[in-house]
């Protein structure tokens, strides 16, 4: 368990300071930015529901917790194994994919296998810009020491690259990623974010993606049950460019995937796709912010949620289509099954658009499996167990089926079957 | 020329269109002095001869309203409105009993007549004394609908009044109701809005001066439309009517509202309760036609509209059906409601919001669903033309006691030109895994294919665009009762004048 | 002796907004084994309902009376459990299921019966083409089986897929309900070639219907007028002309 402190003032940031002013002449780089976001923090502390983007995602368990330092002495290879092995993924050999692991926040030399081509050197510090008003990229700027900086050549297919991020015990780890894609280069990004205990998992990822570059950015957040996941993710793209993601997200206690991407040259495209696939009393919320900034962009995103015991998903997004992006093509759908009494989908998706000539839609629907359907299956001999089975599947095939690169696909199916599974047993 | 840049040549040609219910009347008006304090409110309460609990539910709605913050949510923009800069009283002096229409003050007449009201009725509302009976026969077949007009703070007067007596319904300005049915009023005022709900209706509660009362009760099915003018006149002034529907199980009733006011530089504040409240099997249909000044083509003027709306469906298979033209305003807030409480019971929204020049409306509905089987329905249509900001706003949550509960939201967004923007931002929240929440929107323009095939069969650009407008909306003005649905659709076409595209 | 099926007082309701709504009002029909019987009558006489309760749908409230199939008593048990039992409902509307491949879910239908009576599973190379050759004598697209279950089909095209996964469940009552409805005449002798081809001593059929085309095919043994949520009167094949030639009035008046 978390320690909890007693006493915690809501919204209160005090724990992170303390640790920020416990390490801040260790940390690495430009020591501005930091000074920056733990100014912005305790000013404003951590969000609380009455803020409009965090109504409906309750951060009291990141306030009140206390996360700590990492213990260098751990060994990670044997948790790595096992967390490649639940998803199908080879530890060494010819068949394990090039990656990059952290471990409880800080890069695992031993344990990465560093790609051929494409540049991973270490920590690339903490932007400048780093937009110190939102929270999560606050906490990050004043506390990230490690990530990965990423840089694919122009014209180079990186292929794909494996990124793990580890947790354990009740560490607080906050990875800062870069990724820069030059001209008409391509990646393959498959992350999984796994770990043991009631650890803090929090990153941000920065993605650059150059004129008709193409990157892929498939999550498998499988982190420990008592465990707070946060990712966001600022990507910025140029003209022709794309950023195609995708998170399924199945563990942590809470967790919320943030994705913020700018279309900033005509004709990108950005796909935010996912499901979250959620028991107990686990809270997901997938929020995304996608502004046009130039014509002729299109961005996608197709969500999917399964909860069942007192589970609660969340869906917030916000397509904003600023005046000169002219022929606009936005689409969001977000859709739930309730498979429980006590389950709950919020959701808040939003258009704000400037720009005449744009075609823009969103839909989302809640519901249980169709009481038709289920009897129409049982009525040609399929169990009921078999029938909900194959409906849920189906429910989810439609985003599923959205991930183009084969290896992740195949590691979210598996995913997807062994939760399901985990859940009718 | 593409038909785009050529329309919005025709919109800046015709940005100068008029607003042709801005007349102003000179009419002796009986004015309560500038500022809010309670001594106004011990005045409007004596004023209207109020018995000790409504003035006592005044205050505390007022010290609440002292401690309470203007809402900061909507996608609205505008400079802090100055409470104490408005005269929270206004009341045409009215002279006993005119004997004909010669007696009446004209300028009172003229507005009727501007409004659009027939003859005979314009006599009633003048309070004219009519022979028993007369009211009886119906306007060359049309049906009969029975008006209140209330003229800046005071219901001036209501027709077809023994009419409805004789089937059981009151209708009748609140104030009188407040004399004459004091239990009635005092069981639902504020059941559905309490005084300190929000900002706005926490002022209403405190200033509240008329309004209408319509009381239908057990098994009566209204035998004629309701209908309310509500006019702000008077300088200066806010206005702030409280409007409470009551259906008894059973129960029917469809009632309309139309509101207008004079063209002025300053802004005016409109900030209206409306409370219903229908029975088990009762229905309540209530439509709006909102035509207050939207202020000039450069944003100067026109009405700060702050309501709240809501309804609540107490009784088992109770019916609340909105329906809303909005089309006037420079700041539209209101989100009429329904709290779906009584098993199997159904609210309905249907909505066309148009803003042009510098309007900005945000609007939309909340539909709660508390009982089981509760049915909703929104149909909201949003079209923004000139630099106006148009929003849905709107929350449709599902309770976990809710079984079977059902939601279907379509919002649809017209963007008319390049300066406007259309908004769309729904909550929902579904609690119980029996409910089946769906909603769909969309933001569109109109399409060069549509107004290219209109116009090569002849029709003129406005035409064309009035026409795609109206088969856009269709969904919702064939909701509006007929005499209303040919007035709505007259209006979207004048707002839409000079932004057309 | 118990009837192949014995369906004796059967009454059935459905729930209406909290008050509840008698739709079957005592059915009483024996079908012995081997044979086909037709049921016609006027709408909302509660013909759709009687195939749904004997199918098992759960909003449908068996208030009196017993089902007996095979001297089993049909209505204690799951829906997937009378399929098993070799109870088959073609459905008048059937169900779409978007994401759900149609050869892969009939193949976990005809495992799932198969396995619960005791048989042999179909590998998927069995399966396909056993699915293939039916496909085939229904004169199916085969693309068919590729789709996802129901959703795109035409009318026909989904009548025919009733009568595919029919033929590959081997069911021993088959239950029709409108089957015809909706189909040109050459789906019709397709549809009806299909449950000719599972006549047997040990194969009964009931057969839901308005109109005597498809009885043309499908001579029945019996024929039932249903009205009013009860079998008003019980005949030869001559009742079904009859029916044809004067319509249900006459019928209704004397049971009135």
């Amino acid at each position: 368990m978390n320690v909890v402190l007693a006493g915690v003032a809501a919204g209160s940031a005090a724990g992170f300071l303390r640790r920020y002013e416990a390490i801040r002449d260790r940390l690495p780089g430009d020591p501005q930015p930091r000074a920056r976001a733990a100014a912005s923090l305790e000013r404003h502390g951590l969000p609380q529901r009455s803020a409009e983007a965090w109504k409906y995602t309750d951060l009291r368990r990141l306030w009140e917790g206390r996360f700590g330092e990492a213990d260098a002495s751990f060994d990670a290879s044997a948790l790595l194994r096992r967390v490649l092995d639940r998803a199908g993924l080879a530890f060494d050999g010819e068949e394990a994919l090039p990656r990059l692991v952290f471990v409880d926040g800080t890069l695992s030399a031993g344990l990465s296998r560093l790609p051929q081509g494409c540049d991973c050197s270490g920590f690339g510090g903490i932007d400048v810009d780093a937009p110190v008003a939102h929270p999560m990229m606050a906490l990050n700027a004043m506390l990230a020491r490690d990530g990965a900086v990423i840089r694919v050549p122009a014209g180079l297919d990186a292929c794909g690259l494996l990124l793990v991020t580890l947790g354990t015990g009740t560490v607080g780890a906050h990875l800062h990623h870069r990724v820069v894609l030059e001209e008409g280069a391509r990646l393959s990004l498959l992350e999984v974010a796994s770990g043991e205990g009631d650890y803090l998992n929090e990153g941000v990822f920065a993605f650059e993606v150059g004129r008709g570059a193409h990157v892929s950015h498939v999550r498998l957040q499988q982190d420990a049950p008592g465990a707070l996941s946060f990712s966001t993710v600022r990507a910025h793209l140029a003209e022709r460019s794309a950023y195609d993601g995708f998170n399924l997200a199945l563990g942590a206690a809470l967790a919320r995937h943030e994705v913020h991407a700018t279309l900033a040259g005509p004709n990108a495209i950005v796909h935010v796709n996912g499901a979250q696939l959620l028991a107990d009393s686990q809270v997901a919320d997938l929020t995304s912010v996608i502004a046009h900034d130039a014509p002729g962009c299109n961005s996608r995103q197709t969500v999917k949620n399964v909860l069942t015991g007192r589970a609660r998903g969340v869906f917030q997004g916000r397509i904003v289509v600023a005046r000169v992006a002219q022929k606009t093509d936005g689409y969001q759908m977000n859709q739930a099954l309730l498979l429980s009494e006590q389950a709950e989908i919020d959701t808040k998706p939003e258009l704000e658009i400037y720009a005449d000539d744009v075609k823009c839609s969103h839909g989302a629907t809640a519901g249980a499996l169709d009481e038709e359907q289920l009897f129409y299956m049982r009525s040609r001999g399929v169990p009921l167990v078999e029938a909900r089975a194959i409906l849920v599947r189906a429910f989810l095939d439609d985003a599923l089926a959205l991930v183009e690169d084969e290896t992740a696909r195949a590691v979210l199916d598996r995913a997807v079957a062994a939760w399901w599974e985990g859940r009718s047993a | 020329m593409p038909a785009v840049a050529e329309t919005l040549n025709t919109v800046e040609s015709l940005t100068q269109s008029s607003y042709k219910w801005g007349f102003e009347t000179d009419i002796e008006m009986d004015l309560a002095p500038k500022g809010l304090s309670e001594d106004t409110i011990r005045l409007i309460s004596a004023r209207k001869e109020e018995p000790d609990w409504l003035l006592a539910w005044r205050l505390k709605a007022y010290a609440a309203w002292q401690t309470m913050q203007a809402p900061g949510w909507g996608k609205i923009g505008h400079p802090p409105i100055d409470f104490q800069d408005v005269h929270y009283y206004a009341a045409p002096k009215k002279k006993p009993g005119p004997k004909s229409l010669d007696e009446v003050d004209p300028e009172l007449l003229a507005v009727y007549e501007k409004l659009g009201i027939p003859l005979k009725e314009r006599a009633m509302l003048a309070g004219v004394e009519v022979p028993d009976g007369g009211e009886a026969d119906g306007r060359d077949g049309r049906p009969q609908i029975a008006v209140d007009a209330v003229f800046d703070s005071v219901s001036v007067a209501t027709t077809f009044r023994s009419t409805l007596a004789k089937a059981g319904v009151i209708f009748c300005p609140i104030s009188e109701a407040v004399r004459e049915h004091p239990d009635l009023v005092r069981q639902y005022l504020g059941s559905v809005v309490p005084a300190a709900d929000n900002f706005y209706a926490a002022l209403n509660s405190a200033v509240f001066t008329d309004g209408s009362f319509v009381f239908i009760p057990k098994g009566v099915k209204c035998p004629m439309e309701l209908s309310t003018y509500f006019r702000i006149n008077a300088k200066n002034t806010g206005q702030f009517e409280r409007t409470l529907i009551i259906a008894e199980d059973g129960a029917s009733v469809s009632y309309l509202e139309g509101c207008t006011a004079p063209m002025r530089d300053e802004n005016q504040l409109h900030a209206a309760v409306v409370e219903l409240v229908a029975m088990d099997d009762a229905s309540i249909k209530y439509s709006t036609v909102q035509n207050w000044y939207p202020g000039d083509a450069n944003g100067k003027g026109g009405i700060y509209n702050f309501v709240t709306k809501r309804g609540a469906c107490r009784g088992a298979r109770s019916k609340i059906s909105w329906t809303q033209v909005e089309t006037g305003s420079a700041i539209t807030w209101k989100y009429p409601s329904c709290i779906l409480q009584g098993e199997g019971s159904v609210g309905e929204f249907y909505s066309v919001a148009v803003t042009n020049n510098h309007q900005q409306a945000d609007t939309g509905t909340k539909m709660l669903h508390i009982g089981r089987n509760t049915r909703s329905t929104i149909v909201a249509k949003t079209i923004s033309a000139g630099r106006s900001d148009s929003t849905y706003r709107g929350l449709v949550r599902v309770m976990p006691k809710a079984s079977g509960a059902r939601n279907f939201t379509q919002c649809d967004s017209l963007l008319i030109g390049d300066q406007c923007g259309a908004h769309t931002v729904p909550y929902i929240e579904n609690r119980n895994m029996t409910a089946k929440t769906e909603h769909e929107a969309t933001t569109s323009k109109i399409s060069e294919d549509q107004l290219f095939y209109c116009r090569s069969r002849g029709l003129s650009e406005e035409d064309a665009v009035g026409m795609i407008v109206n088969g856009f909306c269709k969904d919702v003005l064939k909701e509006l009762p007929m005499e209303f649905a040919v007035e709505a659709q007259k209006l979207l076409q004048v707002s839409l004048e000079g932004s057309v595209g | 002796m118990s009837a192949f099926l014995s369906i004796a007082g059967l009454h059935a309701s459905i729930d209406d907004n909290g008050t509840r709504k008698p739709i079957l009002n005592g059915v009483d029909l024996d079908v012995p084994a081997g044979e086909v019987h037709a049921i016609m009558g006027p709408n909302g006489s509660g013909k759709s309902t009687l195939s749904y309760v004997l199918a098992g749908r759960e909003d449908y409230e068996v208030t009196a009376g017993t089902a007996l199939f095979k001297g089993e008593d049909l209505l204690a048990m799951e829906p997937d459990a009378r399929a098993a039992a070799g109870v088959f409902l073609a459905f008048q509307a059937p169900v779409e299921l978007p994401g759900v491949n149609n050869a892969n879910f009939l193949r976990t239908a005809v495992n799932a019966v198969r396995r619960a009576r005791g048989e042999a599973e179909m590998d998927s190379m069995q399966f396909l083409k056993a699915a293939r050759a039916q496909a085939r004598a229904l004169s199916m697209p085969e693309d068919l089986l590729k789709r996802n279950v129901n959703v795109g089909f035409s009318g026909g095209e989904k009548k025919r897929n009733e009568v595919l996964q029919m033929a590959l469940l081997g069911p021993s009552l088959a239950i029709l309900d409108e089957t015809d409805s909706g189909l040109d005449i050459d789906a019709l002798r397709i549809v009806a070639e299909g449950v000719k081809a599972l006549r047997s001593p040990s194969f009964s059929a009931l057969v839901i219907t308005h109109h005597q085309r498809l009885l043309d095919y499908l001579v029945p043994d019996r024929v039932h007028v249903m009205a009013r949520g009860r079998i008003l009167r019980s005949g030869g094949p001559e009742l079904a002309h009859q029916l044809e030639a004067q319509g249900y009035a006459g019928f209704l008046a004397e049971a009135a």
